[in-house]
């Protein structure tokens, strides 16, 4: 249905021209499902937008043809493009909150596609547009028909970019990283729905993701690009069980998955042993009925409704819950940059919950407790070099000056594996992995006893989410600090947590050892939670253990 | 409904403050202005006898808060005072010159919208075309020339060396009657009055002024447009929309301009607000019998009760372009509800 041959894209930038895709062939049969899977710069998205004719001002097909059902989109006129693009192919976005109008009500803007294509007329639009939000299965279709985007959850807007992909009846979708973003719960409704539907209807879709173990769950065939490339192609699951090219091999260890370890991740030559771990007795953090109440403006509102739990010496506790449930409030009280409403925070037996926040800048613990931030690119100052981010925290709250604190920092940066040259360069000319090296110099600074890591790596490529994760491993082991991990995936929290706290609503549901709380989770929550993560299958490289669970599945 | 019926009618009252410190400080300012009208009006023959008394005629030999009682308890009934230079009643002089100076306000708005958002559009569209550049060099030169210059020259031209335009003296040529007031805005009342040849006459008079500050407005509003078009057009949902095969036009228009139009409608209030206060140049240049021109008459002679008389309206006039603004804002995007605040 899609033959696509040494299709080539190119860009032009001030720097000369850069090749984004490098001449691929792919072929798409009907009714299939084709996984594209890359890491960030792979050119996957881009070869999409080729496909659409949709690419920004600058970029343009170079080369080769793709031909859907005998007509070569890469040479069709701008006019049959746009009875092609919403009609025979269409397009779900990743960011589906941005990817709606925010001003016009959804209703309209499905009224604007079905209009558009002549599938409806000004007097049956609102019928079926509401037609068209009933078939993504939203409930309660004709209230939702007057809602803007900005009154729906994520994945309710997901639902309604798919309802506008599926208004026309298109033969072909593409799902440019439909689930980033949402939670895993929601990307499993949103995927199976994707999935059910696509199947009804006897499409093909082309599902593009940096997500290797949701693209084998849900695509019968996957191709892995790399640098504007394809490496290889294959059946899902033997892509997984034998790996040909090195980076698809690479990518398949680098995915966390059941029965695999820290340093399973890493490519062979790489896992050394991890240092030994063991948490010792003393309680470091204890957490005590902690309330957080914001003023609403229809009442109040309870994030966090008296949560209890310790955190000891060396442990790692994972806190894990989907948006919403009071996470990132919690680990703000913790770190103290937000003040609770009441309960204690006791460190090291001492309560700091009674210092405001503004206060604990000065307060001597404030080098104890430090924090790792979600978005390395966002929390590190653009005007600030590596070596002045690093430092920032040293001048600030220790006497290290001159000789001693430049050797300080190369310390620090060789602790954290970033190359020594690196130091002078600005965020914007270091890659994810070197930024997040940063964050996490920074944070360690001060030999902090207490650190807290906000969703470190989600924000990161596998492969470097993998070596990140194995650093903070070492470092835990070499500077004896206590994690607070906060995170979603739950498949990363059980690699790197002794003991897991899963959050709902604001409350704890569920805490106990890593180990115990996801093999035999007790609470219905933890076990759908559980139940929403990809389940990528079996690799060379598991263990027996996996085999044999994957087997009892 | 009955909630936003509310929030505008919190809206308003918070404006209540700012009137009362608007006269309080037009007040307390035109005190303490440099200048005694007394000795201004007395005349240059005048003695200390004759100041005296126009002293007390004019009320100004009584403690200065016992005058502010005065000039309030006035004001609660609806009095202005009277001009002393024009010898009429402030609230009859404002009445006669502020549509005169809307009335070329808002035309040189329209005007100058009706170019810049189109050219802004067309720029960020085309963006590093031959539009774009015209955008550049209007904007350029729309904030580097100042108004009486291009006054001065478009008289130069129009009126002195081409003859098309009329004498550039006041608001209607002298062989025209005033059309019966209704609104104060020539045009309009002609066209009530079914009076095609005084519209036509008015018309003519108005071209220059108007062209005159829609150049120096223009500039402003052509920027912030072509800017927040370029904003929109990056967004992810145009991406959406292009997708869905939408049309060009409907992708541009119904999707990239109005969600550009939320900083154009404030750059808008923004200029408004600058142009009403600042087009005393250009009433000056084609003698437009306008609020600026008298407002600065006033204060030289320091005729307290027409200067504060100014303040007044020009702050009520503010006041209210902010609601307007403020509900075009709620109008334009949903994001923004009343009821949010």
């Amino acid at each position: 249905m899609l033959a696509i041959k040494d299709f080539a894209v190119s860009f032009r930038t001030r720097r000369g021209e850069v090749q984004a895709v490098r001449g691929i062939s792919l072929d798409l049969a009907e009714g299939e499902t084709l996984g594209i899977v890359g890491e960030s710069g792979s050119g996957k998205s881009v070869t999409s937008y080729a496909l659409m004719r949709i690419l920004d001002a600058g970029g343009r097909i170079k080369a080769g043809s793709a031909v859907f059902e005998g007509r070569d989109l890469a040479q069709a006129a701008e006019r049959d493009m746009q009875g092609i693009r919403g009609r025979e192919i269409s397009m779900i976005f990743q960011n589906p909150r941005a990817a709606l109008n925010p001003i016009r009500k959804v209703g309209h803007q499905l009224e604007d596609v079905l209009r558009r294509h002549g599938r409806a007329t000004r007097a049956n639009a609102r019928a079926k547009a509401i037609e068209a939000l009933e078939a993504v299965r939203i409930r309660d279709a004709e209230a939702r028909y007057d809602a803007y985007p900005f009154e729906l959850s994520g994945g309710m807007c997901q639902r309604i970019v798919f309802a506008i992909a599926l208004a026309c009846g298109p033969r072909l979708l593409i799902a440019d990283e439909p689930t980033t973003g949402l939670d895993i719960t929601t990307q499993k409704a949103v995927m199976d729905l994707v999935r059910d539907l696509t199947r009804e209807r006897g499409m093909s879709s082309i599902l593009i993701t940096h997500d290797l173990g949701l693209a084998a769950e849900y695509c019968d065939r996957l191709a892995v690009m790399k640098d504007g490339q394809i490496v290889e192609t294959g059946p899902a699951a033997q892509l997984f069980a034998d790996p040909q090219h090195p980076y698809t091999q690479k990518l398949v260890d680098a995915t966390p998955r059941p029965g695999a370890g820290l340093r399973d991740l890493l490519p062979i030559e790489a896992r050394t042993p991890l240092p030994d771990h063991a948490p010792g007795d003393r309680a470091l953090v204890q957490v005590r009925d902690l309330v957080k109440t914001y003023p609403g403006k229809s009442g109040p509102v309870h994030a966090v409704k008296g949560i209890s739990f310790t955190i000891r010496e060396g442990q790692s506790v994972g806190l894990v819950g989907e948006s919403g449930c009071g996470k990132s409030t919690t680990s703000s009280m913790l770190v103290r940059l937000l003040d609770r409403t009441s309960g204690d925070i006791l460190f090291e037996g001492h309560d700091i919950a009674d210092i405001t926040a503004d206060r604990f800048v000065r307060d001597k613990r404030r080098s104890q407790i430090q924090m790792v931030f979600q978005d390395a690119t966002d929390s590190l100052n653009p005007r600030h070099s590596a070596r002045q981010t690093i430092a920032d925290p040293i001048l600030r709250m220790s006497d290290l000056r001159g000789p001693a604190l430049s050797a300080r920092i190369e310390e620090l940066a060789t602790l954290c594996g970033l190359p020594l040259p690196l130091l002078d360069r600005f965020p914007h000319q270091l890659s994810g992995g070197q930024k997040a090296r940063v964050g996490i110099a920074r944070a360690i600074a001060l030999d902090p006893k207490f650190l807290i890591l906000d969703e470190p790596t989600a924000a990161l490529d596998v492969s470097i989410q993998a070596v990140v994760l194995n650093l903070l491993a070492d470092l835990r082991a070499r500077l004896g600090m206590t994690y607070l991990f906060v995170s979603h995936d739950l498949n990363v929290v059980r690699l790197l947590c002794d003991h897991v706290v899963v959050m709902q609503g604001g409350e704890i549901v569920e805490q106990g050892p890593a180990a115990q709380v996801m093999d035999t989770p007790s609470h219905p929550y933890t076990r759908t939670l559980l139940a929403a993560a990809p389940k990528p299958p079996t690799t060379r490289t598991g263990t027996a253990k996996t085999a044999a669970k994957s087997a009892a599945e | 409904m009955a909630g936003r019926t509310r929030a505008i009618g919190m809206r308003l009252a918070q404006t209540v403050p700012v009137i009362l410190g608007v006269i309080v400080i037009s007040f307390v300012l035109t005190r303490a202005l440099p200048g005694d009208p007394a000795v201004y009006f007395a005349g240059a023959m005048a003695d200390e006898q004759s100041i005296q008394q126009v002293r007390e005629a004019l009320g100004l030999d009584k403690p200065l808060v016992t005058q502010f009682f005065l000039y309030v308890g006035d004001l609660a009934q609806g009095d202005l005072g009277r001009s002393i230079s024009t010898g009429q009643p402030v609230l009859t002089d404002l009445a006669a010159r502020l549509p005169a100076s809307l009335e070329l306000t808002l035309s040189a708005l329209v005007l100058s919208c009706v170019i810049a958002i189109p050219l802004g559009v067309l720029a960020a569209v085309r963006q590093g075309s031959w539009v774009d550049h015209l955008c550049r060099v209007l904007v350029t030169a729309g904030v580097s020339l100042p108004t009486f210059f291009t006054g001065i020259l478009l008289v130069y031209i129009f009126y002195y060396l081409l003859g098309w335009a009329p004498s550039p003296l006041g608001r209607l040529d002298f062989i025209y009657f005033e059309p019966p007031r209704v609104t104060g805005f020539y045009l309009i009342d002609s066209l009530i009055a079914g009076d095609l040849e005084t519209f036509a006459a008015t018309l003519r008079q108005l071209a220059l002024p108007t062209i005159t500050l829609a150049l120096f407005t223009l500039a402003p509003i052509a920027r912030m447009t072509r800017a927040a078009m370029l904003q929109a057009l990056s967004a992810d949902y145009i991406r959406t929309a292009r997708a869905a095969g939408l049309s060009r036009g409907k992708v541009l228009f119904g999707y990239g301009l109005r969600n550009a139009l939320l900083p154009v409608v404030t750059t808008l209030g923004m200029v408004f607000s600058f142009v009403l206060g600042a087009n005393v140049l250009v009433e000056k240049v084609f003698a437009w019998p306008g609020i600026g021109s008298y407002a600065v008459e006033a204060l030289v002679a320091s005729d307290y009760a027409a200067v504060q008389g100014f303040v007044l309206a020009m702050a009520f006039l503010f006041v209210t372009l902010n609601l307007i603004i403020d509900l075009s804002y709620a109008l334009i995007d949903p994001r923004i509800g009343f009821d949010t605040k």
